[in-house]
């Protein structure tokens, strides 16, 4: 069952990166929806990372002196400053591998 | 130029923004492996899907229970900007066949899509043009599936004491981080993270979805408010 969604996901990716390459006319989109289309990321993805970092597997919410806030917190930080991609992973993983390894 | 020149051009155009797929790609393998997947569908969601945050999304998403259809709705949600890249290349490459439509379809990525759309634009009556965007494209698809496999290796030796699953939402969070500047796109981000803290318990892991559009809608009241004050 899992292939069958598999596929299906492939087959809409594809179908989204195809569908105006197919089309002739490239101004099929409205000025506005393409506007929107900009903010598809930051509406998506904060969906994702807020439950992930502030709930527990329970959906409740966690004390926000839990490591995985804290070191979530310090990415934004860097993140902001150096508008990176890796060096936002990897500063959110280690100060978190840090306040869980070393100071617990 | 020859073909030959022109794909290696796009090869060379996109090899600066090659850097982050490598770790990116290592990270969705290890995710992969960690969210309970096979390795041979780890690596086959890589070559059927072929675009990271989407086969993130998926993976964690089918993981956690959530519905199919909630799985497929956030995969085309992410993808949807793929649509405006498409509005954009369509008028460089109706002209191509539909296999080459198909091929370059199939490869366009983000980084793809910047070089090889500059390219394309400057060198509009070129012939074989389209080439750069082959060159792009393959270029990232080859590293992609190289760094999936060596995040499947890697998955299956790391401790499970290292969470790696705290590496999803940093990975979502690393690419949005240049909107973070934009007071706009911050009204967004925060409605949609708020929203989804909330209405996280309704069945079907729905919140996902329900989050993105209700920011969506606040995006385009943004759009349409700026609009006015312009005038």
């Amino acid at each position: 069952m899992i292939w069958f969604w598999i596929l299906i996901a492939g087959i809409i990716t594809f179908l989204t990166r195809f569908s105006m390459i197919a089309l002739i006319n490239p101004n099929h989109l409205s000025h506005n929806l393409k506007k929107v289309l900009t903010y598809v990321p930051s509406a998506v993805f904060p969906a994702m990372i807020f439950p992930a970092v502030f709930l527990d597997k329970k959906g409740l919410l966690l004390s926000i002196d839990n490591p995985q806030i804290l070191a979530f917190l310090f990415a934004i930080i860097v993140g902001f400053f150096f508008k990176n991609i890796i060096l936002t992973i990897f500063s959110g993983l280690i100060s978190y591998w840090i306040l869980v390894f070393l100071l617990s | 130029m020859k073909k030959k020149e022109i794909f290696l051009d796009g090869i060379l155009a996109v090899s600066s923004l090659t850097i982050p797929v490598i770790p990116f790609g290592i990270i969705y393998g290890v995710i992969g492996i960690e969210m309970g997947f096979t390795p041979l569908m780890t690596f086959a969601i890589s070559l059927i899907i072929f675009a990271g945050s989407s086969q993130i999304a998926f993976t964690q998403l089918f993981f956690s229970g959530a519905s199919s259809l909630v799985v497929i709705g956030s995969v085309v949600a992410i993808n949807s900007r793929h649509l405006l890249y498409g509005a954009v290349l369509s008028q460089y490459l109706n002209k191509l066949n539909l296999g080459w439509r198909i091929l370059l379809s199939y490869l366009m990525t983000d980084q793809a899509f910047r070089v090889s759309s500059f390219y394309l634009k400057k060198n509009k009556n070129k012939f074989n043009s389209h080439y750069h965007l082959l060159g792009s494209g393959f270029t990232l698809w080859f590293l992609w599936q190289i760094s999936t496999l060596i995040g499947i290796f890697l998955g299956n030796i790391v401790p499970e004491k290292l969470a790696l699953e705290f590496t999803i939402p940093l990975t979502f969070l690393a690419l949005i981080v240049s909107e973070l500047r934009k007071i706009d796109h911050l009204i967004v981000i925060v409605v949609s993270g708020i929203t989804s803290l909330i209405i996280y318990n309704i069945p079907y892991k729905i919140y996902v979805i329900v989050s993105a559009f209700i920011a969506l809608v606040i995006a385009y009241f943004l759009i349409i408010s700026s609009q006015k004050t312009k005038k």
